[in-house]
């Protein structure tokens, strides 16, 4: 492991920069291809709100996935998450247009633990409403 | 029919899964990630990594298939048109890298019924070659209970 964040520097409270991520239909489909997840609810609108979805909806893996790099862009090595842990609380809504879906998603560091591991607690929302839930990312540092 | 709680324990054959280079830089695109670790085989090994690193849910490409092998499981009983996923765990002992041969082990880790939702978790163990863990996933999926 090579995380340039050296655990003794690392302080509980510690906020880690926020990012962005936009999530559009175009995004599905290749995260669908990518990953061999073609459920329907995640490329077909007349299905999706036949089963009482608000619209096609992302995967919670790719939302999970775009979480994760406020951790891994921040320590410098994505080999020094030791595990990364989710609930899926909220759909979240894709539109059939330009902008797609937004996803803020911030992260805090929450416990210190022994031998230079680190609890980081992420959140993730878009509009205003949590779509992760007790997001956790243990990682390895320096 | 409702889940089988009795599977609860229940082991799937092992299956193979080779982690090609292309497939990582593939799956990194594919949620926007632009570290180089995952396309640079150079900023890979500068990390310590014997070769490209996959990203840390790139396991669900590992595990996806003894997953399926769980889900399609006759005795199960699990009604998957009405399923979303709960939760998701992901523990490594070690990342994936491009170049080995991994070999997963599913099993149904819990069964229950709960306010009418079905609720089953899958786990898969992911070894390598020489049988040493590199990471266990664990999937939650709920299958909603019938309105009306």
């Amino acid at each position: 492991m090579a995380a340039t964040v050296l655990a003794s520097g690392v302080e509980v409270g510690a906020e880690l920069p926020s990012q962005t991520f936009a999530l559009r239909r175009v995004d599905l489909v290749k995260y669908a291809g990518a990953s061999g997840d073609f459920n329907v609810i995640h490329w077909n609108e007349r299905v999706a709100i036949e089963v009482g979805l608000p619209n096609v909806i992302a995967h919670g893996m790719l939302t999970m996935a775009e979480a994760v790099r406020v951790v891994t862009d921040w320590c410098g090595d994505p080999g020094a998450v030791v595990e990364y842990s989710t609930r899926f609380t909220k759909p979240v809504p894709v539109p059939d247009d330009d902008a797609g879906a937004t996803v803020d998603v911030s992260g805090k560091v929450v416990e210190v633990l022994d031998s230079g591991r680190v609890k980081v607690e992420l959140t993730a929302t878009c509009d205003g409403v949590k779509v992760l839930g007790m997001a956790r990312v243990v990682i390895q540092l320096a | 029919m409702a889940l089988n709680v009795e599977l609860v324990g229940k082991q799937y054959p092992p299956q193979a899964y080779e982690v090609g280079r292309e497939k990582i830089r593939e799956f990194a695109a594919a949620v926007g990630d632009s570290n180089p670790a995952y396309r640079d085989v150079d900023a890979a090994k500068a990390l310590g990594h014997d070769d490209l690193v996959a990203p840390p849910t790139f396991a669900v490409v590992v595990t996806r298939g003894p997953q399926i092998a769980v889900i399609d499981d006759p005795d199960l009983g699990l009604d998957f048109s009405r399923v979303v996923h709960g939760d998701q765990k992901f523990q490594f002992t070690r990342p994936i890298v491009a170049g080995e041969v991994l070999h997963t082990t599913a099993s149904v880790h819990s069964a229950r019924t709960m306010a009418g939702n079905d609720i089953l978790t899958i786990r898969s163990d992911v070894a390598d070659d020489t049988g040493a863990p590199v990471v266990s996933v664990f999937a939650t999926l709920v299958a909603r209970a019938v309105e009306g």
